[in-house]
């Protein structure tokens, strides 16, 4: 299981990675004959029931008021690959649209929206827990050194932080700044508001293990030898750390990515065409997506699996629970 | 006991205090105000002074502040610039939508994460990994996940409302009926979620527990196992347990608004999402104290409980 997670999590991260290689299509790029069109169907079977290299028939509107849609089986169209530097794309020119998970409102391929959208939310994520863990690291560490007021403040302001409801203070924070902003500068603000959402947390549990070390007799023998203070801390003492920040780490990625998602669901986010999954959630959320279009809900898949992929990896003993006494 | 629950009030109106002020201060601080996000660019600055002037916008940030207090104090919140009616009037009745969902969700949490938690811990077998592997499974779809999840089934298949708190077709099942079906989606949404996390808590904490040496005692002398778990195993677990319920408060919170936007459940998140993009000053400070309120009676109703029911932690007051 814990292998079946770390597999989830390096599939995730090499599909966002090889965004540009693996998409059909450019994220921005519309089809407006294809709107809310459903997944096109890759078959290897043809009418007569013979095999034949993977192909696929070109989706026709049948009704515009109802968005269906019928594949026209008179006219195959071969998969090609490794051409135009994608791995693959349909027809000689690759100008009909592969589809694999359907379009979007707008005619958009919601496959590569959501691979591309993967590089948005799993890269502000990861920025935003690392910023957190150093954020939470410099604080923590000095003030479980120090000790005294700084350790008090630190502690006050933390535990008031850490009571207030993140979702709402990420809203106010945003809503503070101007609702419409490029999208680099959306995404390195809302990588310094996760990151002062996370850190916290990062410094409490920092503070703690900085204090409890800084009695033990390395740090006291460091100390005598004549180390500064700096040195003590930085080379004896936050080493110690190490096993606390990995844990954090996968705690805030994935809260982080349902942060984002949740901001651009309201519109507080990435701003449109950006391809991140809580703006292509935020696109789908319509009655009738909800009826008629599911294909558009990818992304909470995508979701889904990275918060599986998080729990099955690092998923400790300590939580398991076979109790032999009593079996 | 008393200074116990003297500081925890007093800790409830600074956060109280805090949080509606700090609302205030940064929707002020916030780029344009109501007036600039109504009016827009369609105006000469003449108008735009006027309409400024009307709401009380063009007074300095301290002085709208100490106006906003003097009159909070008085329990007079304001009228709201978007709805024109008092922020008294709106925010009450979302409040207590929003109370509905989390302290429901809450519940339907402890009912099925408690019991399966002590079921994972005592038995093993199947029973336990099946328990564990859907507990994993939802930890993994937080109340964001569940509610687009459940959104989505009860689209398409039609068993459960969709979305909102009433139905609007006149003639449908009496009210608290019709309430209680649109409760469905959104409290298993956020509950759920939460059913995991404390069935995980209570299985780890009770395991730990029933590892001591004085569980190994007591079965040594002869007491039924039974007994064991249910008398000294749980009353042992109940303090960590119990500690958890204290952060929920902030939890439930965050995740009702996710769920209250995805179902359209008529509560406090959106009412206060409308006031930050319209940078409807009063009303966002309503909504946030109405937040606040909810926050300091929830972790004061947890600290109590834990107070109560922990003999070391009165102790140490």
């Amino acid at each position: 299981m814990k292998r079946f997670g770390y597999c989830l999590l390096i599939a995730l991260a090499a599909a966002a990675w090889s965004a540009p290689l693996l998409a059909p299509h450019h994220p921005a790029d519309q089809f407006s004959g294809l709107l809310n069109a459903p997944p096109t169907i890759i078959h290897v079977r043809d009418g007569q029931g013979h095999w034949r290299a993977p192909f696929i028939y070109p989706l026709v509107r049948v009704s515009q008021l109802e968005q269906r849609y019928e594949e026209d089986s008179s006219r195959p169209i071969p998969l090609r690959w490794f051409a135009g530097g994608r791995l693959v794309g349909a027809g000689d020119t690759g100008e009909t649209p592969l589809l694999v998970l359907g379009a979007d409102a707008y005619g958009r391929d919601v496959f590569s929206r959501l691979l591309f959208g993967a590089r948005v939310s799993l890269g502000l994520s990861l920025v935003a827990a690392v910023a957190a863990l150093c954020i939470g690291l410099a604080l923590g560490g000095v003030a479980g050194y120090a000790g005294g007021a700084a350790d008090e403040l630190l502690m006050r302001t933390s535990e008031f932080m850490l009571i207030l409801p993140a979702t709402y203070v990420a809203l106010v924070l945003r809503a503070m700044l101007p609702l419409v902003l490029p999208p680099d500068i959306v995404f390195w603000l809302l990588a310094i508001i996760f990151a002062v959402l996370g850190a916290p947390v990062v410094a409490r549990g920092v503070r703690t293990i900085v204090r409890r070390e800084r009695h033990q007799d390395y740090a006291t023998a460091a100390v005598s030898l004549g180390a500064s203070h700096t040195r003590v801390l930085v080379r004896h003492l936050l080493p110690a750390t190490r096993g606390f920040l990995t844990v954090q780490l996968t705690i805030l990625v994935p809260s982080f990515v349902m942060a984002e998602a949740t901001l651009s669901y309201v519109g507080f986010g990435f701003p449109d065409p950006v391809a991140s999954w809580g703006t292509m959630l935020h696109d789908a959320s319509t009655i009738r997506a909800f009826a008629d279009f599911p294909w558009q809900f990818a992304p909470a898949a995508a979701m889904f699996l990275l918060a599986l992929g998080v729990n099955l990896a690092f998923e400790t003993e300590a939580e398991s629970t076979r109790r032999t006494l009593y079996n | 006991m008393s200074a116990l629950v003297v500081r925890r009030v007093a800790f409830a109106l600074f956060l109280v205090f805090a949080v509606s002020s700090a609302a205030v201060v940064l929707t002020h601080l916030a780029p344009g105000d109501f007036a600039t996000a109504q009016f827009g660019q369609g105006v000469g600055p003449e108008a735009m002074q006027q309409a400024r002037s009307r709401y009380g916008l063009d007074k300095p940030l301290g002085v709208q502040y100490r106006d906003w207090l003097i009159q909070a104090i008085r329990l007079d919140f304001g009228r709201s610039l978007v709805y024109d009616r008092p922020v008294a009037e709106l925010v009450p009745e979302r409040l207590a939508n929003t109370a509905l969902l989390a302290v429901s969700a809450l519940l339907l949490a402890t009912v099925l994460g408690l019991p399966l938690g002590i079921v994972a811990a005592t038995r093993g077998g199947v029973v336990s990994h099946l328990i564990r592997g859907v507990s994993l499974l939802l930890l993994s779809t937080p109340p964001l996940l569940t509610s687009l999840f459940l959104v989505l089934i009860a689209a398409q298949t039609g068993w459960l409302p969709a979305g909102g708190m009433r139905s609007v077709t006149p003639g449908s099942a009496s009210s608290v009926t019709d309430v209680l079906l649109h409760m469905i989606v959104p409290v298993a949404a956020l509950g759920l979620p939460l059913a995991a996390m404390l069935e995980r808590l209570q299985a780890r904490t009770l395991a730990e527990v029933l590892e001591q040496p004085f569980v190994l005692a007591a079965l040594a002398r002869g007491a039924s196992r039974t007994r064991v778990i249910w008398r000294d195993g749980l009353r042992a677990s109940l303090g960590p347990v119990a500690a958890m319920y204290g952060l929920l408060a902030a939890s439930l919170l965050s995740g009702s608004f996710v769920v209250e936007m995805i179902t359209a459940w008529p509560g406090l998140g959106r009412l206060v999402l409308d006031a930050l993009m319209a940078r409807d000053v009063y009303l966002v400070a309503g909504g946030a104290t109405a937040g606040a309120v909810f926050l300091a009676v929830g972790t004061l109703c947890s600290d109590l409980a834990v107070a109560v029911g922990d003999q070391r932690a009165r102790d140490r007051q």
